[in-house]
């Protein structure tokens, strides 16, 4: 059931970016125009819509008070879902998620887990039993190319847009008073990801250019500059040149969109 | 201009066979001048050609080959046949009755039923079509008697031996006779069990030993040594 | 072990098994275990015990799935219920489904899709014991499978991780220093073709940090690379070797 492209457009495709161009007249390592907004889901604790491109995301938070996990008793819980609805592309199906969507899932949580964003230990509410339990879901809108991007900006967006409701523990009870805080926030991971065409490298593939390209790889970088994530994608291979020429790209390119979104 | 093994090496798939003007043989491929082995098996340098002769790997069907298979479904109009590969194969009541198919009054099982074995001739195949067989040819048909051993397929060459010298040498010492299919299915077809169980044994060593040299003579030896400890019990 | 360990690498510079830095553990890897496969291995590595077979090429099913130009690749990477410390339920789990896409995805480019369109090849991975990098040991004996199976290859993938262990980069982690270390990277080779096709990483690494990482699994996946190419041959050099003694 894969979209299938056209031989004429595939050479088109690569005769381009061998020359260092993109069929929608980018350079390799420019993104899609990218808007962000936020809050705009009342009933959930944060939620935030992203456009990059054509590509388009919402993602909103909800907490709720559950049980840690046996290794981490005092500390929250992280749980990320994402949703390949099929009203966003004639690619996708209604059923149970699939590989596609369990992967992306697992690459925003990755990015948003190891970065440490949220402050997990603020979030225990009683030490082995109860603590909060933050829901990230990722409802793709419109699908035209390079997901995961899109969606770990709306997600990080998201939590940075999430409050929580003011608690207080009484007698091994938990008592919610007035008011809101927001949910603790210690980093602000920015995922970036590569399309690899031959020995060409662009960023921000957009969905034609994912049909052809070899293989993609995404970093997610923290507000250190440090990589905390990564995940290779697609049927092909990267040189060890390639994965450092990415890695590079990737450093500079989240530190151009830390300081145009000021995060 | 380098190659880099001794002929009749072991290679596995990945190792650099030649770098230069080679032509890339069977099992092997080429990039950027240089020819790598494509699976595993013993490499043979033929002049300007470079092949691998896989130890292991499954039969493609060819136009012309000789198979055997197993019909494993009737249809309403042909049989699907079973020949060892990764694609089913077709028979059409053409190329089986010598008289034209009546869909009311020719049952199709009552001619080949699902579970015989035949042998068949591949007639046509290619990369979007599955193979098309025909058994309306002499010596071709179902197999009535005999026993069947399943060999890889790129030992059937070995097993013939030079100039058939060593498919006719185990014919001779075990009085069988002996159909290759080259889809790696061999029928074996004797006067007793113990003759076909001798054969038998032969073809299954020739399968395991088929890199090593002085085989022929081997197996001859093998085959003298169980006929006269038969003969011997006859007694 | 039920309690954490202070420290990951002691005094001397040793692991928590005796290692260096850059030592592999041991591994044993045999082809051809699995009669009914059309291709199958098992590999030991640590503790870890991965069994892989491999059905095809052969037709596909449900037959709309099929693809007119190429085969279809499927892999199932599954663990037991009883290969980890609290037992794992038998359904696939979202780490399972993640894992058999990246591992397909790592298989595919060593394979010629094109040579055998209308056909699927199965890679079916059962973790029968883990132990810290069963993706890349699942790797390395599905290479080896697929091999056994006679589908022709670019090349062998090997595979291994490399990781942060309290301030040292190090090769190959067994369980505690994937649980408790600061990163974890696991990589996927063709050596021969000097291609990676897996790359994963969770935890924090300077870009500095990253590339020694990188570079040591390189190394390292070489080195069972060619343990990798000793156990496919296994079977046929011993039988040269007896000959030659006759």
């Amino acid at each position: 059931m894969a979209s299938v492209v056209t031989r004429l457009k595939k050479k088109q495709i690569e005769q381009l970016i061998e020359n260092g161009k993109r069929l929608d007249g980018r350079d390799p390592t420019d993104y899609r125009e990218i808007k962000l907004e936020q809050g705009i889901i009342e009933r959930a604790e944060g939620s935030a819509r992203v456009l990059l491109g054509k590509t388009e995301i919402v993602v909103g938070t909800k907490i709720e008070m559950g049980e840690p996990f046996s290794d981490t008793p005092n500390e929250g819980v992280l749980t990320v879902n994402a949703e390949l609805v099929p009203l966003a592309s004639p690619k996708f199906e209604a059923g149970p998620p699939n590989e596609d969507s369990v992967e992306l899932a697992r690459i925003v949580d990755r990015g948003i887990r190891e970065s440490k964003a949220i402050d997990t230990a603020k979030l225990c509410i009683e030490p082995g039993k109860k603590v909060f339990v933050v829901f990230v879901d990722i409802y793709v809108l419109n699908h035209d190319g390079n997901l995961i991007d899109a969606s770990a900006l709306a997600a990080v967006a998201a939590l940075m847009n999430t409050k929580m409701s003011n608690y207080e523990v009484e007698d091994g009870e938990v008592k919610v008073k007035s008011g809101y805080v927001p949910l603790p926030l210690k980093d602000h991971p920015i995922t970036v990801t590569c399309a690899k065409f031959g020995d060409k490298i662009v960023v921000d593939p957009s969905f034609e250019e994912e049909l052809v390209m070899d293989a993609r790889l995404t970093m997610a970088i923290d507000d250190d500059g440090d990589i905390c994530a990564i995940q290779k994608g697609g049927a092909g291979y990267f040189t060890p040149e390639q994965v450092f020429e990415v890695a590079k790209i990737a450093k500079d390119k989240a530190k151009e969109r830390r300081k145009k979104l000021d995060w | 201009m380098p190659t880099f093994f001794e002929p009749k090496q072991i290679v596995t798939p990945g190792d650099l066979l030649a770098e230069g003007e080679y032509i890339a043989g069977e099992n092997t491929y080429v990039e950027d001048k240089k020819v790598y082995a494509a699976r595993l098996g013993l490499v043979e340098y033929d002049n300007k050609r470079v092949s691998v002769v896989a130890l292991k790997s499954f039969y493609v069907p060819r136009a012309g080959d000789i198979v055997i298979g197993t019909v494993v479904e009737v249809g309403f109009n042909s049989w699907t046949v079973d020949i060892n590969a990764p694609y089913k194969a077709f028979l059409r009541p053409s190329d089986v009755l010598s008289r034209p198919f009546k869909p009311q009054k020719d049952e199709l099982s009552q001619v080949l039923n699902a579970g015989d074995l035949i042998v068949a001739k591949i007639v046509s195949y290619d990369r979007s079509h599955d193979p098309q067989l025909t058994v309306a040819e002499p010596g071709l048909g179902k197999i009535t008697r005999g026993q069947i051993v399943k060999v890889t397929p790129t030992k059937v060459p070995r097993i013939i031996g030079r100039k058939g010298s060593m498919i006719s040498m185990i014919k001779e010492q075990t009085g069988c006779q002996i159909i290759l299919g080259l889809n790696g299915i061999v029928l074996i077809t004797g006067k007793t069990l113990e003759d076909e169980q001798l054969a038998l044994t032969a073809i299954n060593r020739i399968e395991n030993e088929s890199h090593t040299s002085g085989l022929t003579d081997r197996i001859t030896q093998m085959l003298k040594e169980e006929k006269s400890k038969q003969e011997e019990q006859k007694e | 072990m039920n309690e954490k360990p202070e420290k990951l690498i002691d005094k001397k510079g040793l692991r928590l098994d005796g290692r260096k830095p850059d030592e592999l553990r041991p591994v044993k890897l045999e082809v051809g275990v699995i009669p009914n496969a059309d291709g199958s291995a098992y590999v030991e590595q640590g503790k870890n015990k991965i069994l892989v077979g491999v059905y095809g090429p052969r037709e596909v099913h449900p037959k709309h799935l099929a693809l007119q130009d190429r085969t279809v690749l499927k892999c199932r990477y599954h663990m037991a219920p009883f290969s980890v410390q609290e037992r794992k339920s038998p359904a696939p789990s979202r780490r399972e489904i993640e894992l058999s896409k990246v591992i397909r995805e790592s298989l595919e480019p060593a394979i010629f899709m094109e040579y055998y369109p209308r056909t699927m090849i199965d890679v079916f991975i059962e973790v029968l014991q883990a132990d810290g990098g069963t993706r890349c040991a699942s790797i390395t004996a599905a290479a080896l499978a697929l091999a056994d199976a006679g589908i022709p290859m670019r090349d062998l993938v090997v595979a291994c991780a490399t990781g942060k262990a309290d301030d040292t980069i190090v090769l190959d982690l067994m369980d505690e220093e994937d649980k408790l270390g600061t990163a974890d990277v696991p990589v996927a080779m063709m050596p021969n073709l000097n291609a990676i096709s897996l790359l994963q990483m969770d935890g924090k690494l300077t870009h500095e940090e990253f590339e020694k990482a990188v570079n040591l699994a390189v190394e390292g996946c070489k080195k069972i690379y060619a343990v990798q190419k000793e156990a496919l041959k296994a079977k046929y050099v011993g039988i040269k070797e007896e000959e030659a003694e006759e």
